[in-house]
């Protein structure tokens, strides 16, 4: 059984937008919706995030932020567009550095259309992506499992790492500097 | 016997051979041959005494001592002369003053006393002896080949190397005199000698601000030398003996008089020890090349200071004025200077402040004078003798290789010198971190500070321990931050430079791994001697043996899993804008910047000045009120008996 | 002898992590309490922890494993010393020691958010650390013994002579627990500070074990409190467990009534408490032992 469900750990980042969609995100975190009921913690840190909450949409300025945070997530990761603006661009559609919808950069999981798009709606969304992230995870371990060289390469580690037990600390941390 | 004079004068004369040498091969081949002996004739005095433990030589030294007092006289002349030359007038009074004193001394009460032992060695001693043969003699070999670099770096200058060697050798025989010296006018020719090498080491660039500083640590020290002189002229006058053993015995019996030298002897050791308020001449021998630096801090100089205090401990203690003045003024030392450690961020000026703390807790643990402050005295000279010349000698190295002894300038040292900076780390977790040695003492010695009753020392330790950690695991981090893209540039660093430090790493290790076998066959022996009865251990076994097993935890992971990490490695978190190196974000204005990360100083708290002055007025006060009341016992004492 | 202290080694080593969870659990509740919410169910700490063994293992550098895999080794350590009845200054240095190696595991990564945040742990350390000796330093004057076995058999209980030591370490531990006004360096649940502090380039199991370890740490922390008032008896330990718990919760409405100061207030707030509360106590120990 997977827990990736049960705590899901948004980062969020509001791109091109009016910052109305950003609003009612934070929306979902007051008393009156509290997202926290379903372990859901608003990071601000890609590293520690399963999901990745984007308002607003791509612009030429913002595309490598977006790329990157998404980057920086470790796997399994799902990518909830919210608002008009994040699925499609929206009223921005036409502007001359807009870029477009999320999916024009980065793969997005869920569309969470509005504008702006309500909390109940946001929340929705976002339990939809635990779906996508449970199916995510079930698939990397599936993909481990495959790998079937994986155990092999393990043991000779193991070995690996027996010998060289007796090197005197010293040594071990220079090597430990030079790997990097 | 015959090992101790030869370890005496051995270096004198492979002094004097350097000295008259000026080719790099054959100093390289005499200081390595003669380090080479010096270290294992330490090692054979230590096995020859260790089963017999104390032992005293009874000899005719009437000659050595006039031969003695001949060199003194010409060394105070020559003093008077340079002193004359850089208008330091002070130094000539001082220099003046002691020597008329011990002259007028030896003529007309000196030669009445009788000296049955002008020498002796006991385990404090071989502990000594050990570290200035071992880790002394590592640091001359160090200094061959860091002075090639410096007179490189220097090639300006003319090549002055052979008289550093002889300096430093000269050293080395001073201090094995000095700590088998039981005549006190004998020490007093050591402690004389150790004071004029040092002046001559810092000195030894020539330049101005050298000079100057040189001329403080003399006339600082020659303050002390005057105190000595002075401690001599009571004990011998009071109580018709010059022999520190003597002195001891009575102090047993007549502690509070006993306590007047003593007093005067502790005072000297304190300016040695550059405890507060004579801290600043420690500091002002940074200018010298970092050997000096090393040599003066770890294993010579200001250990012949805290040897000295340790000595006289047990007619120190909470019950009389002497104790008191010197633990109070090791006390305030050692947290003013812990607190001045954090606002500097020259690595130098760290370690100097670094070590007039612990040196201010050494002083303390003598002040205190129970065998368990001595037992954790003892032990942190030994682990600061290891630890602080391996930290001297790896900034010595960076130095050299990245052209600067800042410590922010040591950015991503894991990446540009891997095994320095992996020697750096150990060290500075050795002068801590639990287990390595530091702590261990210091452990041992906050439950002598509570055991002492002195509540002001127990707020002194706590809080100087937090701003200890402070100031090493800020360096520790900046040495272990990992700065991509940097160029390994350690292949420049000498063969001989690598030696050392790796011997002193093994040791820094070593001796936290057999610290219970130290305590148990040197330390609680000599306790037993010095202080009577059964010591009981001071950390219980069980602690002991969970220390040992935690160091050989910490080597055992490190070997195993360090920097063995399997996982995938991605960039840091630049919000979003790292442009991919790890060190330069994509910034406004659509340009790249690049960051760097500089650490706290906290100026606005710990600012070094403020610390200097407070911790100045205070030990100033400590020591006019403990000499003042000694001098007037020795007056009221002088007045009752005409 | 030996086996009642393997027993409380290993029931330690199982049932912290577990008791710490489930408080950690307890404070997320209590605190969506406070603020009218619902809050997550009470395992959601573990929820979140086993969700960070599931993830991606990545590393900003190879070596920043290696220190937090010391820290978290020697911060179950110093509980093994204090369950197993050992000394209390030993258990301290080897939390330092632990703290020391998280600190610089974050300094490792060579991010500014992970090194400012980094510092201020640093600066945290030195701000708790007087106090915490003098914690101990108290209890050796009052009890005659730094060892935990001694002082928890103690005929008379320590709180009283204590009480500004009590109080005092009472202070600091909300520095400890990383809590409202003192989460300077890194925060629990979905409170931010220079994004995540010290823990901004720790991900997966790296921060699954940190926050076991917190979990552990909490724990022997709380093991301080129950100490003020082991006296030998039944009793006196029952009103030490119900202290604790107490403690505990004033430390989370603490946590929910107070901003985040700046770190001048951290700093010269715990001094201040370390030397009035905890030197005056000790002096008055020193008279009245």
């Amino acid at each position: 059984m997977s827990y990736i469900a049960k705590s899901p750990w948004v980062v969020h980042y509001d791109g091109s937008s009016c910052n109305g969609c950003d609003i009612e995100v934070l929306a979902c975190l007051t008393p009156m919706y509290d997202v926290e009921r379903f372990g859901i913690i608003n990071t601000g840190n890609p590293k520690h995030a399963d999901v990745f909450l984007v308002t607003g949409s791509v612009n030429e300025q913002n595309k490598d932020v977006v790329k990157q945070i998404y980057e920086q997530m470790p796997e399994p990761k799902v990518v909830v567009a919210v608002g008009i603006c994040a699925c499609s661009a929206g009223i921005f559609r036409e502007c001359y550095n807009i870029m477009g919808g999320v999916d024009t950069v980065i793969p997005v999981d869920v569309y969470v259309p509005g504008c702006a798009a309500r909390p109940e709606a946001i929340i929705d969304g976002v339990v939809k992506g635990l779906a996508v992230l449970q199916e995510k995870r079930d698939n990397m371990v599936k993909a481990v499992e495959d790998e079937s060289v994986e155990p092999i390469e393990e043991e000779n580690q193991d070995a690996a790492e027996a010998g060289e037990a007796e090197e005197k600390k010293e040594e071990a941390e220079e090597e430990g500097g030079k790997q990097k | 016997m015959g090992t101790i004079l030869f370890l005496i004068f051995f270096p004198i004369i492979i002094a004097f051979i350097l000295l008259v040498s000026k080719e790099d091969k054959v100093r390289d081949g005499v200081v390595k041959i003669a380090a080479a002996a010096i270290a294992i004739a330490s090692v054979v005095v230590a096995v020859q005494f260790f089963s017999s433990g104390e032992k005293y030589f009874s000899f005719d030294g009437e000659i050595v001592s006039y031969v003695m007092m001949a060199i003194e006289v010409l060394l105070a002349g020559y003093i008077v002369y340079t002193s004359w030359k850089h208008k330091k007038y002070l130094v000539i009074l001082f220099a003046v003053a002691q020597t008329c004193l011990m002259v007028w001394f030896e003529f007309t009460r000196g030669h009445g006393i009788e000296v049955e032992h002008n020498m002796y060695i006991d385990r404090l001693s071989i502990i000594m002896i050990l570290i200035i043969g071992i880790i002394g003699s590592l640091i001359c070999v160090y200094a061959l080949g860091y002075m090639k670099d410096f007179q490189h770096h220097h090639a300006d200058q003319k090549d002055r190397r052979p008289w550093f060697f002889f300096v430093m050798f000269i050293f080395l025989a001073a201090m094995v005199g000095l700590v088998t010296a039981n005549n006190m006018i004998w020490m007093y020719f050591f402690w004389e000698i150790t004071s004029l090498s040092s002046f001559f080491l810092i000195g030894y660039t020539k330049t101005g601000e050298a000079t100057n500083n040189a001329f403080r640590a003399l006339v600082m020290n020659l303050a002390g030398g005057l105190g000595f002189a002075i401690g001599i002229v009571v004990l011998g006058t009071v109580f018709g003996t010059i022999e520190l053993s003597t002195m001891l015995l009575a102090g047993s019996v007549y502690g509070e008089l006993v306590a007047i030298p003593a007093a005067f002897f502790a005072f000297a050791g304190i300016t040695k020890a550059a405890q507060m308020p004579f801290n600043s001449w420690l500091l002002g021998a940074m200018v010298a090349p970092t050997p000096t630096s090393a040599l003066l801090h770890s294993s010579t100089m200001v250990k012949a200071g805290v040897f000295l205090i340790i000595k006289l401990a047990p007619v120190l203690g909470m019950g009389n004025f002497a104790g008191i003045m010197t633990m109070m003024v090791g006390g305030i030392t050692f947290l003013m200077a812990t607190f001045a450690a954090v606002s500097q961020s020259n690595a130098k000026r760290v370690l100097a402040y670094s070590t007039i703390a612990n040196l201010g807790l050494i002083v303390t643990c003598g002040g205190i004078g129970t065998a368990a402050a001595v037992w954790a005295g003892v032990m942190l000279i030994i682990f600061h003798a290891v630890t602080k010349s391996l930290l001297f000698l790896c900034v010595g190295t960076a130095e050299h290789n990245i052209g600067s002894r800042d410590i922010e300038d040591m950015d991503g040292l894991f990446e540009r010198m891997p095994r320095l900076a992996a020697f750096m780390m150990i060290g500075i977790a050795g002068m801590f971190l639990a287990p390595f040695g530091m702590l261990i003492s210091k452990w041992a010695a906050m439950t002598a500070f509570v055991d002492s009753g002195n509540i002001i020392l127990v707020g002194i330790i706590c809080f100087g321990s937090a701003v200890t950690a402070f100031y090493w695991i800020k360096w520790m981090g900046k040495l272990s931050a990992i700065v991509a893209g940097e160029e390994n540039i350690q292949k420049n660093v000498h063969k001989e430079e690598w030696f050392v430090q790796g011997t002193l790493v093994v040791l820094t290790i070593g001796v936290c791994l057999i610290f219970p076998l130290i305590s148990m066959y040197m330390l609680v022996p000599y306790l037993e001697g010095v202080f009577g009865g059964l010591s009981a251990m001071i950390l219980s076994a069980d602690n002991m043996i969970i220390m040992v097993v935690m160091v050989a935890a910490i080597v055992l992971l490190t070997g195993l899993f360090f920097g063995k990490s399997k996982k995938k490695v991605v960039p840091i978190y630049l919000s979003g804008v790292n442009e991919g190196d790890n060190r330069t974000f994509y910034g406004p204005m659509g340009q790249d910047v690049q960051f760097s990360l500089r650490n706290w100083h906290m100026e606005q708290y710990f600012g070094e000045k403020k610390m200097n002055l407070i911790g100045g007025v205070l030990t100033t006060i400590m020591i006019i009120v403990g000499l003042g009341f000694m001098i007037g016992t020795l007056v009221n004492l002088l007045g009752g008996v005409l | 002898m030996i086996v009642k202290m393997i027993i409380f080694i290993v029931a330690y080593l199982i049932l912290a992590p577990i008791l710490g969870g489930l408080l950690a659990g307890l404070d997320r509740k209590v605190s969506a309490r406070m603020q009218g919410r619902v809050g997550p169910s009470i395992l959601q700490p573990f929820y979140d922890v086993f969700k960070l063994f599931e993830k991606e293992s990545v590393t900003p550098t190879r070596v920043q494993d290696f220190y937090v895999l010391i820290f978290v080794l020697f911060v179950i350590a110093s509980g093994v010393i204090f369950f197993a009845g050992g000394d209390l200054l030993l258990l301290i240095f080897v939390l330092t020691l632990a703290s020391a190696f998280l600190i610089v595991a974050a300094y490792s990564s060579n991010s500014p958010y992970a090194e400012i945040g980094a510092e201020r742990e640093l600066l945290q350390m030195m701000a708790y650390e007087p106090m915490v000796l003098i914690t101990a330093i108290g209890f050796y004057m009052y009890c005659g013994s730094f060892a935990v076995r001694d002082i928890v058999v103690g005929s008379s209980m320590p709180f009283f002579p204590l009480i500004g030591i009590f109080l005092g370490f009472a202070f600091i531990l909300t520095i400890k627990f990383r809590k409202s006004p003192f989460d300077l360096s890194m925060s629990h649940h979905g409170h931010q500070e220079l994004v995540k502090g010290l823990t901004t380039e720790f991900s997966g199991k790296t921060l699954g074990l940190i926050e076991i370890s917190h979990w552990y740490e909490n724990i022997f922390l709380l093991g301080f409190i129950f100490l003020f008032f082991a006296n030998g008896t039944w009793w006196g330990y029952l009103i030490g467990v119900v202290v604790c718990i107490a403690t505990y919760f004033f430390e989370v409405l603490i946590d929910n009534s107070f901003a985040r100061m700046k770190w001048q207030f951290a700093f010269k707030s715990s001094w201040i408490v370390a030397l009035v509360l905890g030197m005056i106590n000790i002096f008055v120990l020193y008279l009245i032992v």
